[in-house]
């Protein structure tokens, strides 16, 4: 069943698209050689040539490209050999040349498609429409004094990516989970880090609505939208807008929007009428960008696994759906748990992971990569299981000091005396006494009570610390009951 | 000895290698002809006496120790569109006045590291356009030359580069440098009684030059001969990593193939540039320097450049769209003139700025460039003036299957009257119509003193040549030079 909004006049769809600006991971900008470090002193990260001085011109940084080529390769797109960058030519104190450098009419990347897989299990392909690189601005600061602006241009001439999706999302969800997804493909391949409380990725949201059946109505922009959560939470308050307002007679008008995220609602940027005419044309300092085929061919044979080819291949190491799905979401777990994961039980590994070690790490705070218990520490508390020096309920206990200490699963182990005991004649000590303190459990247990059998387990377990090979006080007690 | 302001550039140069004269006396002799003759003339709108002297000392100690590069003391103008580290580039506009920048362009670096002195800054069109010089901010340019019958009337030096062509033509520097988008070079050249070449697009680096046309921009020397004009070039020319329209090419041996002469030359003529109304005189000093060329050895072919008479509108919509966009830096916040006023906003800021920064023939190209890129309006103006440019390339294209170099005038008129042509735009538009063709279509165009007009005013010829076929372009312009023997003196020099 497909996602409707119900009006007064019934149900409505929604048809959304999203237009993601993601900062390509590169040392240096687009056209200079200036820093991209975030966080920088402002305007300590300028060139020249990014502050738009008089005879300066641009240069374009072969990385910027590769990056945007990896990722059209990512999203399984047609990497146009020939593209060329256009001038948007506007007015502002934070666009220093007076232009952006921008592909307009030919991008470097064109069609191509994400699979994203929602959360009742189905999975839907988005189409991609295109990919082009371009020029961030500088940034205006309103707050610093108060009659003047201040200009940050740090972020000016830093390289972008514009990926603009069809108007394939048909629900809130749907453009979150695509919005989540292209992060995780870009973090993958490692052209955008994804930051997007940094900025690195945000998001222009395009909405309209419509009855079943009914051609595209009008659509509005929803711009710089900076999280998941709030990509849906726009989605879902731009349609309803657009809802209420043609039922109560009225007509959406193309216009751009700002969300406001405190109240939960879109508001009116500048409408149509007021847009800008941004005269592009080709930037004469640029020749076109003309790429050669063996070297797309020799990036594409260098890409990373991405998360759908490495997902497959989890389910197909035993894991279930769902755990290869946890794994693979961040490309740090999936590292993590490949080390871990060598030569040991793929399977178990992937249940510490997602169960314990994830629970220790999130009441931590920390992420996988700067996790206290490294993966060779997390694998040889693993091995003690394996080898069945402790059991696994003494392993969760050590791995808690481990995550308090940051020290090795075998020196506490060793130093608290945690080691498994197996020793049958010690294990059959325990039994008796424990039998021997529970008449009444014994006697129920003996009148057919046979439930009362982890009963006894368990108090052997709590006789011994914990410590007795589950599988031989098993062992001994069935012996020992007959 | 001859004065050293009258030596060539090459002259000066065996008189340095010789010991006959050093740089520091070739510079005093330039700064007190400019002391004298600049507050008339005003072909500088900077001089950096000082710097100079400091400069020439330093050439003749290098010089003294074996070091010698192969411009060795050579006193310079600089056309004030070069960013010249530590100088006041002002482009020729009150927006930029007090603009020094930090940082030097690639074409003067390298005429310094080959030990070029600079006396300063030439004046200039405002942003390099006009064809008269006289939309600079610092004034208009005198030319030194005067009209035999008419000795009363101050005449143009021509634009974009007016001062430098008028500081070269009145011995106020050996040699200079300048720049071309549709005859910046070429046409105040002629008007001047001097050579130019505005090399093949791509030959020099554009970085450090502000941006008038970027696709059309194009910097050159201009010096008394041809043969300056290669040495120049030699210096000027060469790749450079930070101009991404920049020519990985070697520059070749330009002053080698001035002496090539021109035995065996195919040299077209186009049918197209004998326009209707051409002056009679201009018409038979073309014949006369076709004339000249046969008579050493070439062949006059005649041909045809079939979309010559589109380039003058094609030019004056290609070079005001890209001048729109590089316009939009000057916007008064991070550096040059600011007009503001307590209270406004940043709008207020940028038309106030605009206004009062830019002048009229400015303000006229960023509305036309404006208008031509507009929606609505971009196919009909810019898409196609792109569609005509490609057709005028390949009119040259196909002329080159035909002919080794093309010889045409380099100007429709000789100099004219400072307060003539200022009424009407197209007028003076129309003084690129010969020159413009060779920016739209990328090749080399020499311009070359060839005659006197009725009054005694200097015209020049043009040779045309293939993309980064510069030589061929030389050995043409100093085979009609030597045939010319064109001798005559402006009025005022030093």
């Amino acid at each position: 069943m497909s996602f409707t909004i119900e009006g007064t006049t019934g149900p409505w769809e929604i048809v959304c698209g999203l237009e993601v600006h993601a900062q390509v991971t590169s040392q240096s900008k687009l056209f200079s050689g200036a820093g991209t470090a975030f966080g920088a002193e402002p305007n300590s990260q300028v060139s020249f040539i990014d502050a738009g001085f008089p005879g300066m011109l641009p240069r374009v940084n072969a990385e910027c490209v590769a990056q945007a080529v990896r990722t059209g390769l990512g999203l399984k797109a047609k990497v146009n050999l020939w593209s060329r960058f256009d001038r948007k030519n506007y007015f502002y104190a934070d666009l220093p040349q007076g232009y952006q450098i921008s592909q307009f009419a030919h991008p470097i990347v064109g069609e191509g498609a994400v699979e994203i897989t929602l959360s009742d299990g189905t999975t839907k392909t988005i189409g991609i429409t295109r990919l082009h690189l371009e020029q961030d601005a500088g940034k205006s600061l309103h707050d610093q004094h108060p009659q003047k602006s201040f200009i940050d241009l740090n972020r000016s001439g830093v390289a972008l990516m514009e990926i603009v999706s069809e108007p394939d999302l048909r629900s809130p969800e749907e453009a979150g989970v695509y919005l989540a997804k292209l992060r995780q493909i870009l973090r993958y391949l490692g052209t955008c880090d994804g930051n997007m409380d940094e900025g690195s990725m945000r998001a222009d949201v395009n909405v309209s609505v419509r009855k079943s059946g009914e051609a595209y109505r009008t659509r509005c922009e929803v711009k710089n939208v900076n999280s998941v959560k709030f990509v849906m939470q726009a989605v879902e308050a731009e349609a309803r807008r657009q809802i209420e307002l043609w039922e109560s007679g009225g007509t959406v008008e193309q216009e751009t929007r700002l969300f406001d995220t405190q109240r939960g609602v879109t508001r009116s940027m500048r409408s149509k009428e007021d847009a800008h005419d941004y005269r592009y044309f080709p930037d004469p300092d640029l020749p076109p960008l003309v790429l050669d085929a063996a070297w797309v061919e020799a990036l594409k044979e260098s890409l990373p696994e991405l998360p759908d080819a490495r997902r497959a291949r989890y389910v197909a190491m035993g894991l279930s759906p769902y755990d290869a799905h946890v794994l693979t979401l961040e490309r740090e777990t999936a590292a993590y748990f490949e080390a871990v994961a060598a030569g040991r039980d793929a399977k178990m590994v992937a249940n510490w992971l997602t169960g314990d070690v994830f629970a220790h790490l999130n009441k931590r705070g920390f992420g996988v990569a700067d996790s206290p218990v490294t993966a060779p520490s997390l694998g040889a508390l693993l091995d003690l299981i394996a080898n069945s020096t402790i059991n696994g309920k003494i392993a969760k206990d050590v791995l808690e000091i481990m995550f308090e200490t940051g020290r090795g699963a075998p020196e506490i182990v060793a130093e608290r005396g945690l080691t498994q005991v197996t020793d049958t004649s010690a294990i059959e000590a325990a039994v008796d006494q424990v039998l021997a303190a529970s008449p009444n459990q014994l006697a129920q247990y003996r009148a057919g009570k046979v439930t009362l059998f982890g009963y006894f387990v368990g108090q052997t377990m709590k006789a011994m610390q914990s410590k007795g090979n589950p599988a031989l006080v098993n062992e001994v007690l069935k012996q020992k009951l007959g | 000895m001859m004065r050293p302001t009258d030596l060539t550039l090459a002259g000066a140069l065996d008189a340095l290698a010789a010991g006959a004269t050093s740089s520091v006396a070739l510079t005093e002799a330039h700064l007190a002809a400019i002391a004298e003759l600049n507050p008339q003339l005003n072909a500088y709108i900077t001089v950096t006496a000082d710097a100079a002297m400091t400069a020439a000392r330093a050439s003749d100690a290098r010089r003294a120790a074996g070091q010698a590069g192969p411009l060795e003391g050579i006193p310079l103008a600089i056309k004030d569109l070069f960013c010249t580290a530590g100088v006041e580039t002002t482009a020729g506009s009150r927006i930029l006045k007090g603009f020094v920048p930090p940082y030097e362009s690639t074409v003067t670096a390298q005429l310094l590291r080959d030990g070029a002195v600079f006396l300063g800054k030439a004046n200039l069109d405002e942003f390099a356009m006009g064809s008269a010089n006289t939309t600079s901010a610092a004034g208009p340019v005198e030319n030194p030359w005067r009209r035999t019958n008419d000795p009363g009337t101050r005449l143009v030096p021509g634009g974009s580069s007016g001062g430098s062509a008028a500081a070269v033509a009145a011995r106020l520097a050996l040699g200079a440098t300048a720049t071309d988008t549709g005859g910046s070079i070429r046409q105040p050249a002629s008007f001047c009684g001097i050579a130019g070449i505005k090399p093949t697009y791509g030959r020099c680096s554009r970085f450090g030059i502000v941006a008038f046309a970027s696709s059309l921009d194009q910097a050159g020397p201009v010096a008394r001969t041809v043969e300056d004009c290669a040495i120049l070039l030699g210096s000027m020319a060469g790749f450079d990593p930070r101009d991404a329209t920049s020519a990985d090419l070697p520059v070749p041996d330009f002053r080698a193939a001035c002496a090539q002469g021109v035995k065996g030359l195919r040299i077209g003529v186009p049918a197209e540039y004998r326009l209707d109304g051409l002056a009679p005189e201009i018409a038979a000093l073309w014949q006369q320097g076709l004339d000249w060329l046969r008579d050493q050895g070439a062949t006059l072919v005649d041909i045809s450049l079939p979309h010559t008479k589109y380039a003058l509108p094609t030019y004056y919509i290609v070079a005001p769209a890209e001048a729109s966009s590089n316009l939009a830096r000057y916007d008064g916040v991070r550096f040059g003139a600011r007009v503001t006023e307590p209270g406004s906003d940043l709008r207020d800021l940028y038309e106030r700025t605009r206004a009062a920064g830019f002048g009229a023939e400015v303000r006229r190209r960023i509305l036309i460039g404006t208008y031509v890129l507009s929606a609505g309006y971009y196919d009909a103006y810019y898409l196609k003036a792109q569609k005509v440019r490609a057709l005028i390339r390949r009119d040259f294209e196909q002329a080159w299957e035909r002919v080794d170099a093309i010889v045409t005038p380099a100007t429709p008129s000789a100099a004219f009257g400072i307060d003539e042509k200022q009424d009407d735009p197209v007028t003076m538009y129309l003084n690129d119509v010969f020159t413009v063709t060779a920016n739209l279509a990328g090749l080399p165009g020499l311009a070359v003193p060839a005659g006197l007009d009725a009054q005694g005013l200097p015209l020049g010829l043009q040779v045309i040549g293939r993309a980064f076929d510069e030589e061929t372009v030389f050995a043409v312009g100093a085979a009609i030079e030597r045939a010319a023997k064109f001798s005559a003196l402006p009025g005022m020099r030093a």
